[in-house]
C-alpha cells in the first residue's frame, strides 16, 4: 500500500525552480532518505510534504487522501527537527503533549501517551525538565518523542543528527533504525550524510538541482550509481575518475589500456568517449592485485594512516588516484607496489551526458 | 622556586597603572558632570527661598523643609487650577497605562505577523510602516488634529491615547518583527505540525520567550509617552494636560516671584516615573537578555 504519494510537484520561488515536476511513490513501513549536497531541495521537498510551504503544482497524498491543501497538523505526520525546535518554556512533559493538547484530547489518554512515548525513548527520567537543561542527544530524543506521541503514520525527520557530535550521532543513529524496526512506520529522512543515508535507508533518492538523481537500495546505487554525479556522491573517500575513450573491448586512458573484461553494460557497447569510476576500496594491491584483470605498480606518494584502514595516493595515467588498503598495511610514501581492479565492480559513464554506460 | 622573570600562572597586574588612572579619572569626570546638576536640583528643592537668595547654589541646605515638594505636588498653580502637579501626574497615568499597552500587543502582533506568517505584500506593508519613522512629527501635527476632530476625539484623553499608539507603532513593530525573526523557525514550524494555529503560536509559544524584548518596548514607550510634551499640549484641553505641559506651566509662568525650589521639585516629581521605570525594569531586562542567550 502507498504511504506517501508525491505527484509532479513543482515548486517556485519567484523565477526561481526549486523543485520541477517530483514524483515519489513511498510503500507503507519504508525508510526512505533523500540525500543531496546542500541547496538541492530535499529539506524543500520535506516541507513541502509536510505542508509547511505551499506548493506552486503537484498533488501530496498521504494514506491516499489527497493532502495538498490539507494544514500541516491534520496531515498524519510527526517531525523532527534538525534544530530540536523544542519549546523552551514548556518542560520535557509539555513539550511532547503540546500537540496533544492542541487537538483537545482527554488529559488520562494524552498522560498514557507522553508515558508511552517516554518510555520508548528512555526519556522517562527528564519528563519534568525544561530543554535548557538537557544535554543535545536528549533533547534530540524529546524531538523524536514529540513525534511519537502524535501517534502518526509517516514520520519526517529533517537533519535531525546534523547538530550532534559524531559519537552521539553514531548512537542516536542506530537507535533511530531501531525505532523504525519496533514501529514499522513510513519514515522520510533527509541529510546530507552519507553513511546515514547508506544505514538508515531501505532506498535512497540522491536529489540535485531539484531532481531526484535516482531512487534505489542502497546497494545498488553505491555499486550501480546511475550517473556520474551519483557516483561522486556517494562513497567515501571519493570514486576515482579516469578520462577517455572507449575501444573495441578496451578503456582507453592516456597510456593507459584497461580491458573491460565482464563489466555489464546497461545496453550494447560503443565507441565513445568516457569516464571510468572505480571505487577505492575496489582497488586490490600487493598479491591480491596480480591476477585481477588490470595491474599495474605505481609509486605511493601519500599515506593516510585511519586505523581502519589506511588511504594511500598515488597518480595512475596522470589522474590523482586514491586506493583504500588494509589498516594493517605496511605502505610508505616512496614506495613502490603492485595495485590491480576488476573493471566490472567500476562504472563507465558516457563522457558527454554524463549517464552509466 | 619561581623568580619574577619567569613567566607561569597568573600574569601580575598594576593596580595604579597609568592607564587605569588615565581611565577612572577619566570616568569620575564625566560621572561628576552629569551628576552635578542633580545635586543642585535636589540640594536647591530642599532649601527654603530665603536660603536661595543668598546664592550658595552648591552649599547643602541648612534649614532642610519639604515644603516645596508639597507645594510641587499638591500647591502650585496653573492657569485657574490650584492642585500642583498632582492633576498631570494623574492625567499622565491614564494616558500612559492605554497608550503603552495599546501600542505594544499591537506592535507585537504585527511584528510576529511580519516575521512568520509572510503574506502577499508583506515587504510594502512593512516598508510603508517603516518610513513612518522617518517622517517629522510636526508635518502631522494638524492633519491629525483635523483626523481627531472628525472622530470626535479632539481634546480628549483616549484621541492622545490614539496618536501615542499610532506614533510607536513604526519603531515598536520594526523591534518585535527583528525580535521574533531572529527566533529559530523551525520552532515556528514545530508548533505548526502541532496543530497551533495563528494565535495559538503566539500566546503559547512566542509571547513567553519574548519578556526581554516585552521589557525594551516597555522602557522605550514608558519614556517616550511619560516625556512627551507636544503631542500633550496639542492635543489635550488644560483640565487633562499631562504632566509635562503642566510642568513646564508652573516652572515658565511669568507671574508672581520665580520660586526655585518648587520648580525644582516639580521637575524631580516629574522626571520620577522614567527614573524608577529604568532602575527597576533596568535589572530585569538584563537578566532578561541573559536567560534569552542560553540556547535551548
Amino acid at each position: 500500500m502507498t504511504s506517501v504519494l508525491v505527484k509532479d510537484l513543482t515548486l517556485k520561488f519567484g523565477a526561481l525552480t526549486v523543485l520541477d515536476t517530483l514524483n515519489i511513490d513511498i510503500p507503507e513501513g519504508e525508510f526512505l532518505v533523500l540525500l543531496g549536497a546542500s541547496g538541492c531541495g530535499k529539506s524543500t521537498l520535506l516541507n513541502c510534504i509536510a505542508g509547511l510551504l505551499d506548493v506552486t503544482d503537484g498533488e501530496i497524498h498521504i494514506n491516499d487522501q489527497n493532502v495538498t491543501w490539507a494544514e500541516p497538523s491534520e496531515r498524519g505526520i510527526g517531525m523532527v527537527f534538525q534544530s530540536y525546535a523544542l519549546y523552551p518554556q514548556m518542560t520535557v512533559a509539555g513539550n511532547l503533549s503540546f500537540g496533544l493538547r492542541n487537538a483537545r484530547m482527554p488529559k488520562d489518554e494524552i498522560a498514557a501517551r507522553v508515558a508511552r512515548a517516554a518510555e520508548v525513548l528512555q526519556i522517562e527520567p527528564l519528563l519534568d525538565r525544561k530543554p535548557a537543561a538537557l544535554s543535545g542527544g536528549q533533547r534530540q530524543r524529546v524531538a523524536i518523542g514529540r513525534a511519537l506521541v502524535r501517534d502518526v503514520d509517516v514520520f519526517l525527520f529533517d537533519e535531525p543528527l546534523s547538530n550532534l557530535d559524531a559519537k552521539l550521532r553514531a548512537d542516536l543513529r542506530v537507535e533511530i533504525k531501531r525505532l523504525h524496526h519496533n514501529l514499522k512506520n513510513t519514515m522520510i529522512y533527509v541529510t546530507h550524510d552519507q553513511v546515514e543515508a547508506m544505514t538508515l535507508a531501505d532506498r535512497i533518492a540522491i536529489m540535485k538541482g531539484g531532481v531526484i538523481q535516482q531512487l534505489d537500495t542502497p546497494t545498488e546505487i553505491y555499486n550501480r550509481p546511475i550517473n556520474k554525479y551519483v557516483a561522486g556522491f556517494i562513497g567515501s573517500p571519493e570514486i576515482n575518475f579516469f578520462e577517455g575513450r572507449i575501444e573495441g573491448d578496451h578503456f582507453v586512458a592516456d597510456d593507459l589500456h584497461i580491458p573491460l573484461g565482464a563489466y555489464a553494460f546497461q545496453g550494447a557497447r560503443r565507441d565513445v568517449m568516457a569516464s571510468f569510476g572505480i571505487r577505492p576500496e575496489h582497488i586490490q594491491s600487493g598479491d591480491m592485485a596480480r591476477d585481477l584483470p588490470f595491474s599495474q605498480e605505481v609509486e605511493i606518494e601519500i599515506v593516510e594512516p585511519m586505523g581502519s584502514d589506511t588511504l594511500a595516493w598515488t597518480t595512475l595515467a596522470g589522474c590523482p588516484l586514491r586506493i583504500r588498503m588494509d589498516g594493517q598495511a605496511a605502505v610508505a610514501s616512496g614506495t613502490r607496489i603492485l595495485i590491480g581492479f576488476d573493471p566490472a565492480r567500476g562504472s563507465f559513464f558516457d563522457a558527454a551526458s554524463e549517464l552509466r554506460l | 622556586m619561581v623568580d619574577a622573570a619567569h613567566p607561569r600562572g597568573p600574569k601580575p597586574r598594576r593596580r595604579l597603572s597609568r592607564g587605569n588612572i588615565m581611565l577612572y579619572g577619566t570616568l569620575i569626570v564625566v560621572a561628576m558632570y552629569y551628576a552635578l546638576p542633580l545635586y543642585v536640583m535636589i540640594v536647591t528643592s530642599l532649601k527654603g527661598m530665603p536660603e536661595i537668595r543668598m546664592g550658595n547654589v552648591f552649599s547643602p541646605p541648612v534649614e532642610i523643609t519639604f515644603q516645596p515638594w508639597v507645594k510641587a505636588w499638591s500647591e502650585a498653580c496653573t492657569g485657574i487650577n490650584c492642585d500642583g502637579l498632582s492633576r498631570g501626574f494623574w492625567n499622565s497615568v491614564q494616558i500612559l497605562i492605554p497608550s503603552v499597552f495599546l501600542s505594544i500587543i499591537i506592535a507585537s502582533i504585527n511584528g510576529y505577523a511580519l516575521a512568520n506568517w509572510r503574506f502577499k505584500g508583506a515587504d510594502v506593508f512593512f516598508t510603508i510602516l517603516i518610513l513612518g519613522a522617518f517622517i517629522p512629527y510636526q508635518v502631522m501635527l494638524y492633519p491629525i488634529v483635523i483626523i481627531l476632530r472628525e472622530m470626535g476625539l479632539y481634546g480628549s484623553l483616549w484621541g492622545l491615547v490614539l496618536v501615542h499608539t499610532v506614533f510607536g507603532m513604526p519603531i515598536l513593530t520594526l523591534l518585535f518583527r527583528n525580535y521574533f525573526s531572529a527566533i529559530p523557525e523551525e520552532l515556528f514550524k514545530a508548533a505548526r505540525v502541532d496543530g497551533a494555529g495563528f494565535w495559538g503560536i503566539y500566546f503559547r509559544i512566542m509571547l513567553p520567550m519574548s519578556l526581554p524584548i516585552f521589557v525594551v518596548a516597555m522602557i522605550l514607550q514608558v519614556t517616550g509617552i511619560w516625556n512627551d510634551f507636544l503631542f500633550g499640549v496639542i492635543y489635550t484641553r488644560p483640565e487633562i494636560y499631562p504632566m509635562t505641559v503642566q510642568l513646564n506651566n508652573i516652572v515658565n509662568s511669568v507671574q508672581g516671584v520665580k520660586e526655585y525650589n518648587v520648580n525644582m521639585a516639580a521637575t524631580l516629581l516629574t522626571g520620577l516615573v522614567p527614573l524608577t521605570i529604568y532602575f527597576v525594569s533596568g535589572k530585569l531586562f538584563v537578566r532578561g537578555i541573559a536567560a534569552g542567550a542560553v540556547k535551548g
